[in-house]
């Protein structure tokens, strides 16, 4: 156990702090100069109803409301639902190498987005048959699995869900041979990278139902998840319908990884990495991993977003600085921690 | 102009039996616009079936030559095709080649039995030793051609000559000249700081756009317009946010989306732009090919003074010389004759 889960109360404080300091700054900085004054003034006159921000130009308005409110808002619910499902999957499957896409939740949205950029569909569109895609893909690998009687059963889930992924993976490679070159590509290739740049208050307001309502059996579930760690005969000993709370854990981290996944595009290493600090944080117990995780996964993606917004004169692609942020962080924090337990 | 160097100094060795096969004796290799060529190019009369390696080149073929076109390298819409030379309405799509991610095999290739492969478009080394792999294996000759606007004069020249059609080269390599002649003069009378500032919108949301020096954006540097995007450095498309669009505040946005010029004009999100308030959104024509780009062929020369005379009001054309000279682009180069309704809906955008 680390020296930090040792004192949980400063734990929290520190990552309530960081998150709280991320989103200021994610407000306060961006392609548009907006004037610290400014910008307070847009938020008391929207939030307290003064009016003060009569005197504003209108681009001040759209820029903080419409445009970095709803980004900022998208990139917390993405990054808590991807590092909450993340955490979930790693208990439920007993293994640290698990992310959020292990059951094919990535590949099927990524080749049903790459199909509707393909067909020139509207963008709403797109993110509809991501959704669906991703859905129907997870659904494919729990129905094989179930047909198979004679492994373990999470054995075989994880790899039905890696033989589909590559299956999916190969018709993504398929459509963006046969795509526009000129237009469709690089569609596709930003899409498969992720990114929040396209997020408007409209998309929030379809997707972020699904993203929470995958959360909610998490958060009632979690005492019982910790017992999916032990083996199923322990588990099943212990009172617990070992298949039918993996169901219900599946169905509520793919709905949620879904829907983000159609708002957000391909955001790797969060679901992977961020339940690991969490728990080298406050440790392996759900009840406590899973709040620690929906707070880093929104800090670490509010953090990377605001980054990819200033750091160069273009969009840099989430999927490149989660990385780049993500694994130096990661091995940092592997090796501080190591040290002083 | 360096990188244009070192590729006319790379092409330089492959071109020289070339030169003295067939091209005009004394023309200088660095101003060529043909970056490399491989294998023993057959004679002019020789060379009936064309196979090209992508969209531009296909693009340049229908307009010189349209007879020798084997197939087209992309899927050409039905509404496109309607306005394409009788002799290639039809064709079949038969696939990309090398460097463009090919979708093609060389047994396939030489089962098509070309006589000449032809491409067109930014030349690089890495494109240029892919070209040389294909026609060492498949023993076909290959012809690379540079693709720049710039370029168009003297490519339609010298792949008309290459291709037996030097008359016709010279007709279409004049109407290209005149326009760039036009394109000119506007640019010298505006100085830069004075030109419109242009953001072209592209992809499905209008956040994907071409930074400086990319290829998809010389139409506009042609038609005298200042790409806000130029600031963020060089390079092809970028994706960029709305946040940076509003700060860049553009006087004029141009897009060949017809949906995503609708949107922008009608989003709340876009109402704050300079452009959008002033109405100055532009949907470009894309029959049979993209005026601006998409894919930056011959296409963009009618482009160039559609544009110009929407940036430069009084500078270049009017309206009805300009639908003079769409209806002669068109004859001219595509040898379609469009009537009064399809101009309209041409340029509407409607076609």
């Amino acid at each position: 156990m680390s020296a930090s889960a040792l004192r949980p109360a400063a734990a929290w404080l520190a990552a309530s702090a960081a998150l709280v300091a991320v989103l200021v700054a994610a407000f306060a900085v961006g392609k548009f100069p907006v004037a610290p004054g400014d910008l307070l003034r847009s938020l008391a006159g929207r939030l307290l109803g003064t009016g003060t921000g009569a005197g504003l130009p209108a681009a001040v308005d759209t820029v903080v409301w419409n445009i970095r409110l709803p980004r900022v808002a998208a990139g917390i619910v993405v990054g808590a639902v991807l590092a909450a499902a993340g955490a979930a999957y790693q208990g439920m499957f007993r293994n640290p190498l698990v992310s959020p896409d292990i059951l094919g939740v990535s590949a099927g949205a990524g080749l049903g987005a790459t199909l509707g950029i393909y067909l020139g569909l509207p963008l709403a569109f797109v993110q509809g048959v991501a959704f669906v895609g991703g859905l129907l893909a997870v659904a494919v690998v729990w129905r094989i699995a179930s047909l198979v009687q004679r492994h373990d059963p999470v054995l075989v889930l994880v790899l039905a869900g890696v033989a589909l992924g590559a299956l999916l993976g190969a018709g993504i490679s398929l459509v963006k041979i046969i795509s526009d070159p000129y237009t469709q590509l690089p569609t596709i290739t930003f899409w498969l990278l992720g990114g929040l740049n396209q997020v408007r208050p409209s998309d929030l307001a379809a997707t972020a139902p699904a993203m929470l309502a995958g959360l909610l059996p998490m958060a009632l579930l979690r005492w019982r998840i910790n017992l999916l760690s032990l083996a199923d005969e322990e588990a099943a000993a212990l009172g617990v319908d070992v298949g039918r709370l993996r169901l219900v854990l599946v169905a509520a981290a793919t709905l949620s990884t879904a829907a983000a996944v159609s708002l957000a595009g391909i955001v790797g290493w969060i679901g992977l990495v961020v339940p690991h600090v969490a728990r080298l944080l406050v440790g392996p117990d759900f009840s406590r991993l899973l709040p620690a995780s929906l707070l880093l996964g929104a800090g670490f993606l509010v953090a990377t977003d605001t980054l990819a917004r200033i750091v160069a004169p273009i969009e840099l692609p989430l999927g490149i600085l989660t990385a780049v942020v993500g694994a130096p962080f990661f091995l940092w924090l592997l090796a501080r921690v190591g040290r002083t337990s | 102009m360096k990188r244009r160097a070192l590729l006319g100094a790379l092409g330089a060795a492959p071109l020289l039996p070339l030169l003295a096969a067939g091209a005009r004796a004394g023309e200088d290799a660095a101003n060529s616009t043909i970056a490399a060529a491989f294998g023993r190019l057959p004679a002019p009369a020789d060379i009936r079936r064309v196979f090209v390696g992508g969209a531009p080149a296909s693009a340049l073929l229908a307009v010189l030559a349209p007879e020798k076109l084997l197939g087209w390298p992309w899927n050409v819409s039905a509404e496109a095709r309607a306005w394409l030379p009788p002799a290639v309405r039809e064709l079949p799509q038969v696939g990309r080649l090398a460097g463009r991610g090919s979708t093609m095999s060389n047994e396939t290739l030489l089962q098509l039995q070309p006589d000449l492969i032809l491409d067109v478009g930014t030349v690089d080394a890495t494109y240029i030793s892919a070209m040389q792999r294909v026609a060492e294996q498949t023993g076909l000759p290959c012809v690379l051609v540079h693709g720049q606007l710039a370029d168009h004069p003297a490519q339609l020249r010298e792949v008309g000559r290459l291709l037996g059609v030097a008359a016709r080269g010279e007709r279409l390599a004049a109407w290209a000249e005149k326009t760039i002649a036009l394109s000119e003069r506007v640019r010298a009378a505006v100085p830069p700081e004075k030109r419109p500032r242009v953001y072209y919108a592209r992809g499905a949301g209008g956040l994907e756009t071409g930074l400086a020096g990319s290829i998809n954006m010389e139409t506009i540097d042609f038609a005298g317009g200042r790409n806000v995007a130029a600031e963020a450095g060089r390079g092809g498309i970028a994706k960029i946010s709305l946040e940076q669009v509003l700060a860049w505040n553009p006087e004029v946005i141009v897009t060949q989306d017809r949906e995503l010029a609708r949107r922008v004009l009608d989003d709340p999100l876009w109402r704050p732009l300079e452009a959008v308030r002033a109405r100055r959104v532009y949907l470009a024509p894309t029959r049979p090919f993209g005026w601006l780009d998409v894919p930056p062929s011959v296409n963009r020369l009618i482009g160039v003074r559609w544009l110009l005379t929407l940036l430069h009001p009084g500078r270049a054309d009017d309206a009805a010389s300009l639908r003079a000279a769409t209806a002669d682009f068109y004859r001219l180069f595509y040898g379609v004759e469009p009537g009064a309704a399809a101009l309209d809906a041409l340029l509407g955008g409607n076609a």
